[in-house]
């Protein structure tokens, strides 16, 4: 009889161990790089902002309209009205964006097959990467004439140009990943419901929406987000006019825009910089409520 | 014979893609019967099923030639093919709880084809629970999520789902998969009550739930039709074909 070699157990080496450890650090580090990153950027925007925070009324910052900063002999900074412009151009974007963005998303997931939906998705896809400028360049040049000559108003560069840029800039990301939650939802689903007789379109309203409800708030989520951070496109559309709008048609002027306009024209450290970084640690806060909402929203329904 | 077929199978043939399912065989189910259909994994028995309600449509490359009669009409020729899936109840193999209540997943048919009227559907909800077993189980959370029942409970609520919108029809693909076997016996139980109300298809993988339950059973094989005839002879001691007594007494292989 001679010796057979004893089965050995598949051994990892030393060094698969340490690899492995590496590993795991680095995905804990990049983790909570997130958190950090977050946390410095707010930091470093408040800290600019910080030193005018005791020299600055309040009243007049959050709910004054008047945006005098250059003024020599008394500079107002009251940033109701490009709250209000904030505002009504991200609402006004989204009423055009979500419900074009979202039946985008069905109709990609749940109605196209094949070359087609490749196609689609594609061309989507280029949508989300034209430049922003881009986009304002057209709401200069072709929007703003034909909003002019179609609804007969004497300024075409308004709250409803940006609007519609808005809107199709955001749309695009909420196709994909609205198409994506869309997706994620199992086909047996689609089958049981269609088995019970249901159309496609009660499938549609009463079985993937409710299923893929997540997927499809974050998806407009985004687009929120895209829409309230836009600058370059609003400060090209939106003709950049310190006021509160009294119909659509009125020009009006966003937070991010007077950053992008204003800073460079004044000295670092002067009270009109420091204003403009709380103007930016106001945008950080708008962006984290409504996150924050949202968050809470999806729990609630969830519990439900 | 004396009554209508109620459903007429006729020279099915089937392909995914380039890959054949069915490979032409003809049978009729008759009125209140029920039969079995057994037969290996891979042998068409869940496309004969989603043929018959055109639900094999929605899998991309799928085709089919032949004709499927219900009440004499071919299924590719009605104008209302929602109205044809509700006259066929279906139950897949492993249950699919839509991610609705317990009550909204019974109510989902009745609702889609128009039934509103809470009492109505109250009733309607309760009886279907009833016969699939699990009115008991669930009558205290009908409002709680379907999918966060048990996997057996999720069957049946399935099974409930599919009676309630009062098939002629009711195809089960190998339900009991996921249900102990004494559930497994209730249903069994139920579905020789619903014979006198509709007709049946089962799919099973068990042969023995065949011979217990169906009037005749099919035999598929690789996309073949073995044999049809009535369950004493396919069980019994001379079925026509070889392979049919070997599947049976499980020397297949």
């Amino acid at each position: 009889m001679t010796d057979e070699p004893k089965p050995t157990r598949a051994r990892r080496s030393p060094l698969a161990l340490v690899t492995e450890r590496v590993v795991e650090v680095l995905i804990h580090v990049s983790g909570f790089s997130a958190i950090l990153f977050v946390f410095g950027i707010f930091f470093f925007v408040f800290k600019e902002g910080a030193p005018f925070l005791s020299k600055l009324d309040w009243m007049q910052f959050l709910f004054s309209s008047e945006w005098i900063p250059t003024s020599s002999v008394q500079p107002k900074y009251g940033a109701w009205a490009l709250i209000v412009g904030t505002m009504s151009v991200t609402v006004l974007g989204m009423l055009i964006a979500v419900p074009f963005g979202l039946g985008a998303a069905v109709f990609v997931s749940e109605f196209c097959t094949g070359r087609l939906k490749e196609t689609l998705k594609i061309v989507i896809e280029l949508l989300a990467a034209i430049p922003s400028v881009v986009w304002g360049f057209i709401g200069l040049k072709v929007m703003s004439p034909l909003i002019i000559s179609v609804f007969q108003v004497p300024v075409g560069v308004n709250l409803f140009n940006a609007a519609i840029l808005l809107a199709l800039m955001s749309v695009p990301i909420m196709v994909s990943i609205g198409e994506d939650a869309l997706k994620a939802v199992p086909d047996t689903y689609r089958e049981a419901a269609l088995a019970l007789g249901a159309t496609r379109w009660q499938t549609i309203y009463r079985v993937l929406i409710p299923a893929g409800r997540n997927g499809l708030l974050a998806a407009v989520l985004l687009g929120v987000g895209r829409a309230i951070g836009e600058t370059m496109a609003v400060l090209m559309a939106t003709g950049h006019a310190v006021k509160i709008p009294h119909s659509i048609f009125d020009p009006v002027r966003t937070l991010t825009a007077t950053i992008a306009a204003e800073l460079g024209e004044t000295s670092q450290g002067s009270p009109h910089y420091q204003v403009l970084f709380l103007i930016g640690v106001l945008l950080f806060s708008i962006t984290f409520v409504v996150n924050l909402a949202a968050d809470l929203i999806v729990k609630g329904v969830r519990r439900q | 014979m004396a009554s209508n077929p109620k459903v007429s199978v006729r020279d099915l043939r089937t392909w995914y893609g380039p890959k054949q399912v069915h490979r032409g065989f003809s049978f009729d189910v008759m009125p209140h019967e029920i039969l079995g259909v057994i037969g290996p994994a891979q042998s068409g028995k869940t496309t004969l099923l989603r043929a018959i309600n055109r639900t094999l449509e929605f899998t991309a490359g799928s085709r089919m030639t032949g004709e499927i009669l219900v009440d004499g009409d071919d299924v590719h020729q009605v104008d209302d093919v929602y109205g044809l899936r509700r006259k066929i109840g279906m139950v897949a193999p492993l249950p699919v709880g839509l991610p609705l209540s317990i009550y909204d997943n019974v109510a989902f048919a009745p609702r889609a084809a128009g039934m509103n009227g809470r009492s109505n559907l109250d009733h309607l909800v309760e009886r279907c629970l009833r016969q699939a077993a699990l009115w008991e189980e669930v009558k205290d959370r009908l409002d709680s999520l379907g999918t966060k029942l048990s996997g057996g409970q999720q069957q049946r609520l399935t099974i409930a789902r599919a009676l309630s919108h009062s098939p002629e029809i009711l195809c089960l693909d190998e339900f009991s998969i996921a249900i102990d076997p004494v559930t497994t016996m209730r249903i069994e139980d139920v579905l020789k009550e619903l014979r006198r109300e509709m007709t049946i298809i089962l799919v099973t993988n068990l042969v023995q739930q065949a011979r217990r339950l169906a009037d005749r059973t099919l035999f598929l094989w690789n996309g073949e039709m073995v044999e049809i005839g009535a369950t004493e002879v396919i069980f019994g001691d001379s079925p026509k074909d070889r392979r049919t007594a070997d599947y049976v007494n499980g020397i297949f292989g």
